[in-house]
């Protein structure tokens, strides 16, 4: 930790201080740092930065705060510790470096967490993503019993084989930030790292949202206009990609993004369709499926693009 | 002669795999020197979450030199033979070879010597086939190198191997390979967070002593032993008991290297769920022993956590944390209990009417009428009120759909126990919610009370027939539905509870509540029977019983009372124990043999009863008397289910087919005596049907 830090913005008395200290921890290690992808999505690592730039030979090390939205997650706020909007912040690197682990490690003990007095663990975890049709090899890293981490080396994102593989790291903030500020509830947490008047804790950023969006999600949402919206994301998905072919022959794709966004888009929107319940358990399936096969063609089109090492 | 020292660090390898692949790379490197002609006196592996590690001592240091000799052409045979043999064997010419003579002809011997070669190069060279195609269940590329086409793949990344060989008294030398740009050496790493410096080794027996001095504990045993012993000892004084759990002790020796062993405790307001459920949630989430009060045999607020590091602090953090992970977490589980106990077990039925048990065999509400409907059939049978079955059958599945059993499956069942005494059920009622998994595998106890008995009879025959009726039968090791399980189950509870029922009635009425073809529907009881019979002998043989002589039961047909079968097998085994019964058996086989000789020759059977009047010797009328004798008192003694009594009957038999065999020739120049003597070798037979069918038994 940075003892230079004045107390507000220490990482084990404000959350904004938590992720700026890890910003500035990966940034050291030579991490493009991004920010959040304008898209509302399940996890992190639907951003582009990881999903599709994990695909290709290129080298590629990001690190980003990603909102995460799981409608079906929401408590209408009266869980201590589910939410239906929380923060992931991800770490891509692509090669994985070999002291991955290690610099994990060090980037806990710039958040505060001191492997000496901590007991940290690397326990099995097989990462897998249906929707993503992408799976990887990792543990859940606990600290004291608890997880507070993912830990992945992607061997395949949307059905293309990672050549090399990128190592994906993401850090539950909330969870984490509570256990080092020791609260017992996420709307506790000291958001600003002041105190009194000043003191601005994460309730009082996203307590109403929680209600708000519990509402909205659970009991309100659009059902009709979220299944147009799906088949519209879903056909424009279609339509970018096969548009866009260079001179129709696919060997070279110039839209992989915006295609990749729609798909984005249909897998929210399956999300909130979930959370309303209004989608059978066979049916489930085959919404997946049919996400998959979109994350699927994006990254056909992307490894033909030029960040994705076609040229 | 040298030691080999082989050590793959890499990071952490998944606890569940660790045992196995040290066995895998234990056998595999032995297996290949013994291959390679190098054979050694012993062979030790470990594992911990960082490490694979092999010691092999006693390898020679040389491979023995291989003499072969190789058979040529003939003597002046083609020229192109002769170019070929001297170039598949090396010689120069045929001046090196030596003629061998043999009643073909003359030929050409080469004589072939190959050196062994030393044992390091060996090594060397098969080390890193076995590192490449090592078996791990599940394994992954990663780092630079994954982006070219036949990178390693291992369970995790791997980062140094060591591999030493040489004498104890000298500096070893270093098996030199690299696989995927690693090189082989003499350096490993201690424990993570404790002793994280480089270490340099030379044999086995320094590397595990300088493991420990870096806060390493090599042998899974031994990490296993300190956790058992500390845990142990930590809850004995305090005046609590550890509750012991094999499976978790494995799993946590295996997600450290130096483990400490500490103890955290929880608010007692938690001791309100059931014991069950606090060990799952603890067990399964936060991998901790919980702890029990030998006062009253129940759980206390304790649980005994494993962590991998001497804190700075003695660990007070660690067990604060902990403390803070598994609060919430008992919290939940609260919860769902509470909540869970506001449902009536009644009242979750109707949902079961979406939950599809199986795409061809309806929702999970049908099989429960049809268990209802069985149990309620099966409870005269094995005593057990009618009403009390039907209950327990509509009742037992329910938790089902409770939260905790969501939450936790291990504890479905138990649940539903707990539940249903809850709102205030028949105690019977209740343990059957429990008690009709059971038995769930061999070891397994076997339900008493005739309530749970009928539910659990029910419960596993439809699903036996359901599967049968849609011919999802079990293959070779394919058995999805855990079938043989259920139908072994279906054999413990009738045998063990010495249970009276006919298998392939309540098969057929299994049937009736499925929708199955009428043709089918005839031949499935028998095929099913013939499972039954197939599990038997597995049974059986799993005891140590033989399983002829369940075929020689079944072979009598019409059998489908297992305790029966079960009972005539075991008077059977014992009978063959005897003299009397083994020289019987002869006895019978020997008839046997001479009647299907005989009958094949003359193309008839000699059934019907012999004509008294054509014997002529005392043997023959000696062994007719017995048989009749035999017969009556084997069918008396049948038909009062006391096997041991026809087995005694059937001894009777032998000194008479002795003596007959010793003094009568069968196959007598007289046709009609001749006959009339194969007529009476058949009553042999006939009578011993009265038991088994003795031509199944196996000699």
């Amino acid at each position: 930790m940075d003892a230079s830090l004045p107390a507000h913005m220490r990482p084990e008395r404000s959350f904004q201080g938590f992720i700026l200290a890890l910003q500035r921890f990966w940034a050291e290690q030579g991490c493009v740092i991004l920010q959040p992808y304008d898209m509302e999505m399940g996890a992190g690592t639907f951003h582009p930065a990881t999903t599709l730039r994990a695909l290709g030979p290129k080298p590629w090390n990001a690190a980003y705060v990603q909102p995460s939205r799981r409608p079906k997650d929401g408590r209408y706020g009266e869980n201590p510790n589910r939410m239906q909007h929380y923060y992931q912040f991800q770490v891509i690197m692509k090669p994985s470096p070999p002291n991955l682990q290690e610099l994990y490690l060090r980037s806990l003990a710039a958040i505060g967490i001191d492997s000496a007095v901590h007991d940290i663990r690397f326990v099995e975890d097989d990462w897998e993503s249906p929707t993503l049709g992408a799976w990887g090899l990792g543990w859940e890293c606990w600290c004291d019993g608890m997880e507070v981490s993912q830990f992945t080396y992607f061997q395949q994102v949307a059905g293309v084989e990672c050549a090399p593989v990128a190592g994906e790291l993401t850090y539950g903030l909330e969870r984490l930030a509570m256990y080092v500020q020791g609260v017992d509830r996420v709307y506790d947490l000291n958001f600003n790292g002041r105190e009194g008047d000043a003191k601005v804790t994460y309730g009082d950023v996203f307590l109403q949202a929680e209600r708000e969006y519990s509402k909205h999600n659970f009991e309100v949402a659009d059902t009709a206009m979220l299944f147009e919206q799906f088949k519209m994301a879903e056909a424009a998905c279609r339509k970018y990609l096969d548009a866009g072919w260079r001179e129709g022959n696919r060997k070279e794709h110039l839209m992989a993004l915006p295609a990749y966004d729609q798909c984005i888009k249909a897998s929210h929107v399956f999300n909130l369709l979930d959370a309303r319940g209004v989608i059978s358990v066979t049916e489930r399936q085959s919404y997946i499926f049919r996400v998959r096969e979109l994350a699927k063609a994006c990254g056909e089109a992307w490894i033909h693009t030029e960040a994705g090492g076609a040229a | 002669m040298p030691d080999l020292l082989l050590e793959l660090f890499s990071e952490e390898i998944p606890a569940r795999m660790q045992a196995k692949a040290a066995d895998d790379l234990r056998r595999l490197v032995t297996d290949k020197l013994v291959a390679e002609g190098l054979v050694y006196e012993g062979a030790k592996a470990f594992a911990t979450p960082r490490r694979l590690a092999l010691t092999v001592h006693g390898i020679p240091a040389r491979q023995p030199d291989l003499k072969t000799e190789r058979r040529g052409p003939k003597v002046g045979g083609p020229d192109a033979a002769v170019q070929g043999f001297l170039k598949a064997t090396g010689l120069k010419s045929l001046d090196e070879a030596k003629i061998q003579r043999d009643p073909k002809g003359d030929f050409y011997i080469a004589l072939i010597e190959k050196a062994g070669r030393d044992a390091i190069d060996v090594l060397a060279e098969i080390l890193p086939v076995i590192i490449r195609t090592f078996p791990w269940p599940k394994s992954m590329r990663w780092g630079a190198r994954s982006g070219k086409p036949g990178s390693l793949s291992w369970v995790r990344p791997l980062h140094a191997i060591t591999a030493t060989f040489g004498l104890e008294t000298e500096e070893p030398d270093v098996v030199k390979f690299s696989v995927d740009g690693i090189e082989t050496g003499q350096t490993t790493y201690g424990h993570r967070f404790i002793a994280p410096a480089a270490i340099s080794v030379r044999r086995f027996e320094d590397y595990e002593a300088k493991l420990k001095a870096a806060k390493v504990i090599l042998d899974p045993q031994a990490r296993k032993d300190i956790i058992f012993a500390d845990a142990k000892e930590l809850t004995f004084a305090q005046g609590f008991e550890l509750v012991e759990d094999q499976a978790l002790l494995d799993e946590v020796s295996g997600l450290v290297e130096w483990p400490v062993v500490m103890m955290g405790s929880f608010e007692p307001e938690y001791l309100a769920i059931p014991d069950e459920v606090i060990r799952a949630t603890i067990r399964n989430n936060q991998k901790c022993f919980v702890v029990r009060d030998p006062k009253t045999g129940k759980l206390t607020n304790k649980f005994v956590l494993t962590a991998n590091i001497e804190a700075a602090d003695g660990g007070k953090v660690i067990v604060a944390g902990n403390e803070r992970v598994i609060r919430p977490r008992l919290s939940d589980a609260k919860f769902f209990y509470e909540t869970d106990l506001k449902t009536k077990l009644e009242d979750r039925l109707p949902k079961f009417e979406q939950i599809v048990f199986h795409e061809k065999l309806g929702t999970q509400a049908a099989r429960i009428k049809r268990i209802e409907r069985l149990a309620a059939e099966i409870a005269p049978l094995v005593g057990a009120d009618v009403a009390k079955a039907t209950r327990a059958a509509h009742l037992a599945k329910a938790d089902l759909l409770t939260e905790v059993v969501g939450e936790f499956p291990e504890v479905q069942g138990l649940m539903g126990k707990y539940y249903a005494l809850a709102q205030g059920e028949d105690a019977s009622v209740a343990a059957a919610c429990e008690e009709h998994y059971k038995p769930q595998g061999p070891a397994d106890r076997v339900p008493t009370d005739p309530v749970s008995v009928a539910v659990a009879l029910a419960d596993k025959i439809d699903t036996l027939a359901g599967f049968w009726a849609i011919d999802e039968k079990p293959t070779g090791s394919k058995d999805p539905y855990a079938l043989r399980r259920a139908a072994l189950g279906v054999i413990r509870l009738i045998a063990e509870n010495a249970l009276r029922l006919s298998l392939t009635k309540v098969a057929a009425s299994a049937l009736v509540g499925l929708s199955v073809r009428a043709a089918e529907a005839q031949k499935l009881p028998s095929d099913l029977l013939a499972f039954f019979a197939d599990r038997l002998k597995v049974q059986l043989r799993e005891q140590g019983a033989r399983h002829d002589l369940v075929d020689a039961v079944f072979a009598l047909g019409g059998q489908d009372d297992l305790l029966m079968i079960v009972r005539r097998v075991e008077a059977l085994g014992k009978f063959l124990e005897s003299d009397d019964g083994k020289n019987l058996l002869a006895g019978i086989k020997r008839a046997s043999n001479i009647l299907g000789i005989e009958e094949k020759k003359d193309k008839r059977s000699f059934d019907g009863a012999p004509d008294a009047a054509l014997y002529s010797l005392d043997e023959e009328k000696a062994l007719a008397k017995a048989i009749g004798e035999v017969k009556a008192e084997a069918s008396a003694a049948v038909a009062r289910e006391d096997f041991a009594a026809a087995m005694s009957a059937m001894a009777k038999l032998r000194p008479p087919v002795d003596a007959f065999f010793e003094k009568v020739r069968v196959n007598d120049d007289d046709a009609k005596v001749r006959e009339n003597r194969l007529k009476l070798l058949n009553e042999i037979r006939s009578a011993t049907r009265a038991v088994a069918d003795f031509s199944k038994i196996q000699d």
